[in-house]
């Protein structure tokens, strides 16, 4: 073999590799902020509302998740210019990823809080609680025990999923990787890099999730 | 030369998605080869064939698909192997299936109880004995749902194939977005196709999964 591997051409591009990074993770924080806001009212309404408001969460439930995250991305950022909202592309990103984890996350929560048993909500009732104070205690508490680990594995994929942003050119650390591709042609040398980067953040995540479960559930 | 979005391009579509449907099985196979080495790996005497197994999935899961497309399309040829579409996504997509089907088998192989094991052991089978007529037999039952669910995951997928120009239901709602300029509705199409194929396979796995928790 021939080829000489060149990781310096690459690695000369830290600082845009490092904003990258930067984009990908606030990119990924913001969907999971806001698809666990969608999660908790949509599991919310599926638990608890009339069967025609939760006939509209399952519907959108199942739409999300069979459909590609890519098509959702190209409907909101091109589709939706067709009918006369015309977003940015990092608007657009936000919001199809925010869409998409919603849709997980309902799904998610929904059975955190369906794991609490009936007959611990009616002994917090007999114990005199109030309404609020049951909920508080007997059902959220543990329910975030459930769900946490499920949670933190979706927070990994989609920390991963956010690359396909990349193809509508929100600058995330994917599209970084083909910017220093076109400068610098070093193709497997960029790809190596940029996965050697995503598989650190992703084994962080994972670490400093699980260690933030231990401090929150661990002596429960 | 921009014309409307017609029927014509529903069919043209509808034809595309053959291509989706041959990715996809290529694969699931490919996957499911590895996958079962990769399973079969974690349960090894040897520590070392145990960790490389586990380093295997880790590495996998840990990257975006998208930098395994990109990475065996662009980086198998500096080794001397330039490969066009069809092969890159197909081998980048049966690596990324073998890392999630492989971990899903462990699950399911684990899922059966260690004096399972020690019954073939006590009826004088080897390890792999052991394995091939009492364990997996079981741990089918408890793999299948897991699988068809992740069936539908690679099946949405295999749309990153357009990336590199792979021709399937993705990349000609593409084209055709550039020749109509109605993108709202070529998608919403395309998104109705992916729903049509994935939906009756979420509710199969939905249906196996209650059928295994309802026989226990």
């Amino acid at each position: 073999m021939t080829y000489v591997f060149q990781f310096r051409d690459v690695l000369a591009y830290w600082p845009a590799l490092l904003h990258g990074v930067g984009v990908t993770l606030l990119l990924a924080v913001a969907a999971m902020a806001g698809g666990l806001m969608i999660g908790i009212v949509g599991a919310s309404v599926q638990l608890y509302a009339r069967p025609p408001l939760r006939l509209v969460v399952t519907s959108y439930v199942e739409a999300i998740r069979n459909t590609p995250l890519l098509i959702q991305l190209f409907i909101v950022f091109f589709g939706l210019s067709q009918i006369g909202l015309r977003l940015d592309a990092p608007v657009a990103a936000v919001v199809a990823l925010i869409v998409n984890v919603g849709a997980y996350a309902t799904e998610i929560v929904r059975a955190g809080l369906q794991a609490v048993p009936r007959t611990q909500i009616e002994a917090g009732h007999a114990l005199g609680l109030s309404g609020y104070q049951v909920f508080r205690h007997v059902v959220l508490v543990p329910a975030l025990k459930m769900m946490f680990p499920a949670l933190s594995s979706q927070f990994t994929l989609l920390l991963l999923a956010t690359s396909v942003v990349s193809l509508i050119s929100v600058e995330d650390l994917f599209h970084t990787a083909s910017i220093i591709q076109s400068r610098t042609f070093r193709d497997f040398e960029v790809y190596a890099v940029i996965g050697i980067v995503y598989l650190t953040l992703a084994l962080t995540c994972r670490a400093g999730l699980a260690l933030v479960y231990q401090g929150a559930f661990g002596r429960r | 030369m921009i014309r409307q979005f017609a029927w014509i391009d529903v069919m043209f579509l509808v034809a595309a998605l053959r291509w989706t449907l041959a990715l996809s099985a290529v694969a699931f196979a490919g996957g499911a080869l590895i996958g079962a080495a990769v399973a079969v790996l974690r349960f090894s005497r040897l520590a070392p064939v145990r960790f490389a197994g586990a380093a295997y999935t880790q590495l996998v899961q840990g990257m975006p698909l998208l930098v395994w497309i990109f990475g065996l399309y662009f980086g198998l040829a500096i080794f001397g192997f330039p490969v066009g579409p069809w092969t890159a996504a197909s081998c980048a997509l049966s690596v990324y299936a073998s890392a999630y089907l492989g971990e899903i088998w462990r699950g399911a192989l684990l899922a059966i109880p260690r004096t399972q094991w020690e019954a073939g052991a006590s009826l004088g089978l080897g390890q792999f004995s052991q394995l091939r007529y009492v364990i997996v037999p079981q741990a089918l039952r408890v793999a299948t749902p897991p699988t068809v669910g992740f069936l539908v995951q690679l099946i949405k997928d295999t749309s990153l194939a357009s990336t590199i120009g792979f021709v399937e239901l993705t990349r000609e709602g593409q084209t055709t977005t550039a020749a109509t300029f109605q993108p709202f509705t070529v998608y919403m199409t395309v998104a109705v196709l992916y729903f049509l194929m994935c939906f009756p396979l979420t509710q199969l796995s939905r249906r196996l999964e209650r059928r295994l928790h309802g026989a226990r």
